[in-house]
């Protein structure tokens, strides 16, 4: 998951869609995002690239949309509906996904095991 | 150059010298070294046996503890338990004494004799210059004006001012006598006649042959003179006392017995000044030699060399080795023999690794027990004395003691512990019963705490604080391969030996310090954040 600058970004991804549950006032999707291009790197515990700023998952709460939806703990989110979140702040990355008329979100995140999947299939 | 000079240095006058410039040695004592000399060849004559303590002290090594009340036995320092050496050197020593008094007085005198003289004539040159044209001529002379006169006073006070500044450099009780000539003193002294000299010598031609009129020229001139030895004596104060005053040489100062180090900073010194610094701090800052600490290493090297014994069973050594390969045999024989003897004593399995373990570990307790004991008797012996105030002592003169009373009314109580503990620590040899109950006089007089009484025996003080037969100040020999008034130089290795130890210096050439600079814009300190903030959706 580690980049080259300047050359095309290329990962192995997973469609996830997962529909907001709604809970009171506020739309919620049910995971918890870290990273971001404004954020430290370094302490991300998920990241094998330690300087890697992307948006990662962090936490998935039990029985949520995310965890039913087949959001894993770890990801790195690389869209969201169509809009890049391999290069945003912490802050553009919440609004992207807490929009409030939008009731389902699509990501592709990637994840270390789904390359390696790849790889045995093709083998 | 390959000198060794060895020097024990012995004086028995005191000089106080008047001249500007003095040779060589600085002695030491005044003259009641004399009579001290005197009073210790009496001591070391009838010198005390130890009481049933071995030679090698294996008995203290063991733990046996001779208990030996009395005190008396042990309070002359001379004796002790390993200084059958010491006393044979003691007798070595009177004898040498009595040989070398002779001739360095000779030195002695000799070089005072050359100071006074020159002192004197540099002095007196001046008002002999100022004095001669109205001895020899006095009608010749043209009047001395105002200005002449004038210099009159500038002579004058030159001349106090000089006084004053060769009474300060020069006119101090000497600290120590040096082995060889000191060599800065020697040129500034060679300096100072050659100057005068030649000043004599311009006068005597061209002022005193011609009897020049122009008095007032004859008073310049001897003006000059003053200002000349003015400056010459401040040559004297860069070279005898400032020159040394930057550190250049860090030197490494081991005892040869027990391997206690320090290190000092030096300036560009001649070897024998470096020593005598040296061994002025050694007075200072090392721990007091006692023999009675080496016994045990000497003991286990004993033991070491007692293992093994080697015997030639079959041939005999050839009588006389003539030839070439004879020879060779011969020391091949001895060489395989020591080579066979090491060997063996490697492979032999040597606990003696195991018995010093826990003999140390033994003795720490033991010292640990009887300090504990100590500490004990000697705070209660001291809650029995209370400091009478000014109004009590008008009041009830009964049993009203002074320092020295008092002490040794709560000696006795304590002096069985600390007898005990001084033995166990092997100092007893240090402290004898006088110079304990004096302390103790002391510290009751300066309003001391039981801690501070004890700290004097807890740990072994710097040499000068046990009695004189200690200190051995006249006993040190300067040890060198290069010659003693060369300077200091990088790598430098001399030693000082006393009688029972040496001290091994080293000498190692401060390093060239080269200091750059940053400089920091006081704006430049900016921070930023570094979060890892986690938002949930």
């Amino acid at each position: 998951m580690s980049f080259i600058p300047g050359q095309p970004v290329t990962a192995v991804v997973q469609r996830i869609e997962i529909r907001k549950l709604r809970q009171g006032e506020h739309l919620i999707l049910g995971f918890s995002i870290g990273g971001g291009i404004d954020q430290d790197p370094g302490q991300n515990p998920f990241s094998e690239d330690k300087s890697d700023k992307g948006i990662y998952v962090t936490r998935v709460t039990p029985e949520g949309p995310a965890e039913v939806a087949g959001l894993m703990m770890g990801d790195k989110v690389m869209q969201v509906n169509g809009w890049d979140m391999t290069m945003v702040t912490h802050d553009q990355a919440r609004k992207r996904l807490t929009k409030k008329n939008e009731d389902v979100v699509r990501l592709l995140v990637t994840r270390k095991s789904l390359e390696q999947a790849v790889k045995h299939s093709m083998m | 150059m390959d000198t060794e000079s060895t020097y024990s240095g012995y004086s028995y006058y005191s000089g106080r010298s008047r001249g500007s410039h003095r040779h060589g040695e600085r002695i030491r004592d005044h003259h009641k070294s004399r009579s001290k000399d005197g009073s210790r060849s009496e001591k070391s004559v009838t010198i005390n046996a130890p009481p049933a303590e071995p030679l090698l002290g294996d008995s203290s090594v063991l733990g046996e503890e001779v208990q030996d009340d009395n005190w008396g036995e042990t309070t002359t320092a001379v004796t002790g338990t390993s200084e059958h050496s010491l006393s044979q050197e003691d007798i070595v020593r009177i004898t040498k004494d009595l040989e070398d008094s002779v001739g360095l007085d000779c030195r002695r005198y000799f070089s005072l004799t050359l100071a006074v003289v020159l002192g004197l004539l540099v002095f007196l040159t001046p008002l002999a210059f100022l004095a001669l044209p109205h001895l020899l001529w006095p009608d010749k002379l043209l009047v001395c004006g105002t200005a002449c006169e004038g210099l009159f006073i500038s002579v004058a006070f030159k001349l106090l001012i000089l006084l004053l500044a060769v009474w300060a450099l020069f006119f101090r009780a000497p600290r120590a006598s040096l082995p060889r000539v000191f060599v800065f003193r020697a040129l500034l002294a060679v300096l100072v006649l050659l100057f005068v000299v030649s000043y004599w010598l311009f006068y005597g031609v061209r002022i005193l042959d011609s009897q020049d009129e122009n008095y007032q020229g004859i008073v310049q001139y001897a003006v000059s003179l003053v200002d000349a030895l003015l400056f010459i004596h401040y040559l004297a104060i860069v070279l005898l006392e400032l020159r040394q005053l930057q550190p250049a040489f860090s030197v490494c100062v081991t005892r040869s017995t027990d391997g206690e180090t320090r290190h000092y900073n030096l300036g560009q010194l001649s070897i024998q000044r470096a020593a005598l610094v040296i061994i002025e701090n050694y007075y200072r800052d090392f721990s007091v030699h006692n023999p009675a600490l080496l016994t045990a290493s000497k003991s286990r090297a004993a033991k070491h060399l007692a293992g093994l014994k080697v015997y030639n069973v079959d041939g005999e050594f050839p009588a006389s080795p003539a030839t070439g390969p004879e020879n060779n045999a011969a020391t091949g024989l001895a060489h395989s023999q020591s080579r066979a003897m090491i060997a063996a004593a490697a492979r032999r399995r040597d606990t003696s690794h195991n018995e010093l373990y826990y003999e140390e570990a033994e003795h720490e307790r033991r010292v640990r027990k009887r300090k504990a004991r100590l500490v004990v008797a000697v705070e209660e012996a001291f809650t029995h004395i209370k400091r009478m105030q000014e109004e009590e002592q008008k009041k009830a003169p009964g049993d009203v003691m002074d320092p020295r009373e008092a002490a040794q009314a709560i000696f006795p109580s304590m002096a069985r512990s600390l007898q005990k503990y001084l033995r166990t620590t092997r100092q007893q040899h240090c402290h004898s019963m006088e110079s304990i109950q004096q302390h103790l006089a002391f510290c009751i007089t300066n309003n001391m705490t039981p801690k501070a009484f004890l700290e004097s025996y807890l740990t072994p003080g710097p040499t000068l604080q046990y009695g004189r037969e200690r200190w051995l100040a006249r006993q040190w020999t300067l040890v060198s391969e290069a010659s003693v008034t060369s300077g200091l130089k990088e790598g430098a290795i001399f030693l000082l030996k006393c009688i029972d130890f040496s001290l091994v210096v080293t000498a190692k050439r401060i390093p060239y310090i080269q200091l750059s600079e940053e400089f920091i814009d006081p704006k430049s300190h900016k921070f930023v954040l570094r979060l890892q903030s986690e938002t949930s959706v």
